[in-house]
């Protein structure tokens, strides 16, 4: 076995400058997970039962489920089945080492990019991703920042070596609400200079959107006329989907006034929305809930965004928004630690969200809101064996992963940081030899 | 649980780096104590009773720190230092003091060579200037005027004479051996390296000289140095015998040391009282109050943090933080005017938006503004 780790090992240092960290390959085939306590999400917890993994959905669920030949049978007794959990914002597999900007593919110029899209830029290699998917995180909405339209969020699942095989369908147009707040410590524009670029950017998004109202009639009218041509305008092509509702917009917007401005804005504008963020949502929660946005919420572990909050209102934020009505997924909003998703829900469990709300937040939740809730988000007849086993409570730091299934491939526990643990727990030649 | 100590924080600081200069040992971040910062309380929050407020990480010999202990409500900064406890210094190896000399002044270092030669250089020279001294306390009546008395020297001095722990902001294995190989041939033994991101590739050569090692639970990949990580680190160090602990470096992972902690068992299999170890007795031995807090000892001072659920369980709750034996956290009388709004006449409201830009690690706050304001 030590023979083996250290034979990968060297190959990855070999191999790193150029594709990034590999792990032990993934295993794919028929695999029955025998006397479980199933966390279905959807339809309550099983207890002594069986999922069955064939052709890389969830064939079957049951009591005493038979193996037929060349089935894999894996023991589970004492131990948990969950549904891969969900990040439904983050920079992983765009973003290799943040500071070192090259290796940075979610920012690109310009105020109104939208066709941008963030799926081109997965690289389906980066270290990060064994490291994210051993804590049971399965699937990520990989997302473009900055700017007002940056560009197009995609879903994926973590495995595949390209990505069209990570992709998982959905797509979203990101854009940034015209804020009113400092981006950070570190900014020191006047409050005039805050204000007028947000009134700037409240004026672009206005004139988008008209823009985009003539667009969308010019498009309809050429459709099926074989004469007519449109000038090549991809940003306009990129927004069409959501003129017509069939993308959802994705807006970040934190600040309680923002919020505001931005469900006023929305309703306008009959678009089909998902906030992002809305740190701020737990001063506004009952009127989010009242519009029917669907909210993106996190980090949980973050700062209050005023000196003047309760110390505890980041934790306490999506529980509030849960508890209001509004329809809750949670984010890490983070490239490399993204494997943190399952104690920010379990930070927003315990201030307040409960634990079976929180579970929602990470799976069935982002599912629906994304559309693909008949493939993902829970355990169930049917949707892609996106699952893992685990000795406890997943949320608990203390649990371990001891089975990983993406799309039905039997993932390794495995990642560079493992790799590194075996490698120099015990290190040979120690100080001695 | 005894009170959590954080080894490596900056919270509660007016500034943080004094970005001037590759040796900065003359300047104290003790002078700089800001008792109304909101991020104390958050800390204190967090079960946090004392830490360990660091200059940055701009220069290789950066300035001398303050162990602080959390008495949120009082108004004299220098009523929140813990009296009496050891001097430290910051040092800093790699990427930031690189970037700040070598390639933003044009001066030495750029290179990791360049930070060895730091060092090597401010010792020596406070080697010549203790011997100089010396001589003229021999004969202090005599004919020679004294020499001229110099700050930096004078710390670099104390550091050789074992009166002030080196904290040292490192990240690879390469440049860990090279403060050490430094450290050895001037006989000095007091270090706790920070950070130290690699550490776990030299662990047996850090517990052998009796280094420190205080480390993130999991931070990675942010930059270049950072890219060879693994969130195993504290636990291969603490198998090794290495003095581990656990620390923040952020207002905002210093409010829950004790869910860092126990990331160790997630990644390791440190037992509970390993994990609890990183966030309190360590650290005090890092810091060299260990004798007054740390544990749970009759005799100890009486900093104490309770939770509603066992710490390091995700559903663990503080709920209340007492420091000298003052209650200064409860989350049952926990009013609204603890944080006060510090600018009431802005027209645009406090709010931050911290997910909306870059934000630096604190370790080098100040840096930049540096950069901007002199252009």
């Amino acid at each position: 076995m030590m023979i083996k780790y250290i034979y990968i090992f060297s190959l990855l240092l070999i191999a790193n400058s150029i594709a990034g960290q590999q792990v032990t390959k993934s295993t794919y085939g028929d695999v029955l997970l025998k006397n479980a306590t199933v966390h279905t999400v959807t339809d309550g917890t099983l207890n002594n039962t069986d999922v069955f993994i064939k052709d890389g959905l969830i064939a079957d669920i049951g009591n005493n489920l038979s193996a037929g030949r060349n089935v894999t049978t894996v023991d589970c007794s004492g131990k948990h089945i969950y549904p891969g959990f969900i990040d439904s914002d983050t920079r992983l597999a765009l973003s290799e080492v943040s500071a070192v900007s090259l290796t940075n593919d979610f920012n690109e110029i310009g105020d109104l990019i939208p066709h941008m899209q963030a799926l081109t830029a997965v690289n389906p290699n980066a270290t990060a991703i064994p490291v994210t998917r051993v804590n049971g995180v399965t699937s990520v909405i990989v997302a473009p920042t900055g700017g007002i339209f940056p560009g197009t969020a995609s879903l994926i699942d973590l495995i595949g070596y390209t990505p069209e095989q990570m992709d998982a369908g959905f797509r979203g147009v990101i854009m940034n609400f015209p804020s009113s707040a400092r981006r950070g410590r570190r900014d020191s524009r006047s409050d005039e200079d805050i204000k007028k670029a947000q009134d700037k950017a409240t004026k672009k998004i206005d004139e988008v959107w008209d823009e985009l109202a003539l667009y969308h009639k010019i498009d309809s009218a050429a459709t099926g006329n074989s004469k007519a041509h449109i000038k090549y305008q991809p940003e306009m092509d990129a927004l069409l989907p959501v003129y017509r509702g069939e993308f959802p917009l994705m807006i970040n917007v934190s600040k309680d006034k923002d919020i505001e401005a931005a469900i006023n804005w929305v309703t306008k504008k009959g678009v089909k929305a998902i906030f992002i963020g809305v740190s701020e949502g737990y001063r506004v929660a009952d009127k989010i809930a009242e519009a029917g946005i669907p909210v993106i919420a996190g980090p949980v572990l973050s700062v209050p965004g005023r000196a003047e909050a309760r110390y505890d209102v980041a934790y306490a934020n999506p529980g509030i928004m849960a508890k209001a009505g509004v329809k809750v997924a949670i984010r890490t909003g983070d490239s490399e630690n993204v494997r943190n998703l399952p104690f920010n829900a379990g930070f927003a469990a315990t201030y307040g969200m409960g634990k079976e709300e929180a579970l929602k937040a990470i799976t069935i939740n982002p599912a629906e809101m994304f559309g693909v809730a008949d493939k993902y988000g829970s355990i169930s007849k049917g949707k892609v064996a996106n699952l893992f086993v685990s000795t406890g409570d997943p949320f608990e730091m203390k649990t371990r992963l001891t089975h990983l299934f993406i799309k039905g491939w039997n993932v390794p526990i495995e990642s560079r940081h493992t790799l590194l643990y075996n490698e120099f727990l015990k290190r040979s030649p120690g100080l001695e030899d | 649980m005894p009170g959590i100590i954080d080894a490596h924080s900056h919270i509660g600081l007016d500034v943080v780096n004094e970005a001037t200069d590759p040796n900065t040992s003359n300047v104290f971040v003790g002078d700089a104590i800001n008792p109304f910062s909101v991020s104390i309380y958050r800390a204190l929050a967090g079960g946090v009773t004392a830490s360990h407020a660091m200059h940055g990480s701009a220069n290789a010999v950066g300035g001398q720190c303050e162990t602080i202990k959390h008495r949120f409500g009082v108004t004299d900064p220098d009523d929140m230092k813990m009296d009496g406890a050891p001097r430290t210094i910051k040092f800093a190896l790699g990427e930031n003091p690189m970037r700040v000399h070598g390639e933003g002044n044009g001066i030495v270092p750029r290179t990791r060579m360049g930070v060895e030669q730091i060092f090597r250089q401010g010792f020596a020279k406070a080697k010549d200037y203790m011997a100089e001294w010396d001589a003229y306390n021999a004969n202090p009546s005599g004919a020679k005027a004294p020499p001229t008395y110099d700050l930096k020297m004078e710390t670099m001095a104390d550091i050789l004479r074992g009166d002030i722990i080196i904290h040292c902001h490192s990240y690879r294995a390469d440049e860990i051996l090279m403060l050490l190989d430094v450290l050895g041939d001037y006989g000095v033994k007091k270090i706790c390296f920070q950070h130290v991101n690699e550490g776990f590739k030299v662990a047996p050569e850090l517990a052998e000289y009796g280094a420190g090692a205080s480390v993130f639970a999991d931070w990675w990949a942010y930059k270049f140095e950072v890219y060879y990580s693994t969130a195993y680190n504290a636990t291969i160090l603490t198998r090794n015998n290495v003095t581990t602990s656990i620390n923040s470096d952020s207002g905002e992972l210093i409010r829950h040391l004790y869910h860092e902690a126990a990331k160790t068992q997630r990644y390791g299999d440190l037992t509970d009282n390993e994990a609890l170890k990183l966030i309190t007795l360590n650290p005090a031995i890092q810091l060299g109050i260990n004798h007054r807090v740390g544990s749970l000892e009759v005799g100890k001072e009486g900093d104490v943090a309770i939770f509603n659920n066992h710490p390091l369980s995700i559903y663990a709750v503080p709920q209340m933080t007492i420091v000298d034996g003052v209650v200064r956290f409860d989350i049952n009388s926990d009013p609204d005017d603890m944080r006060i709004d510090v600018d009431p006449e802005a027209k645009i409201s406090s709010f931050i938006d911290f997910h909306s830009g870059a934000e630096e690690d604190r370790c080098m706050q100040d840096v930049f503004e540096y950069f901007n304001d002199r252009k």
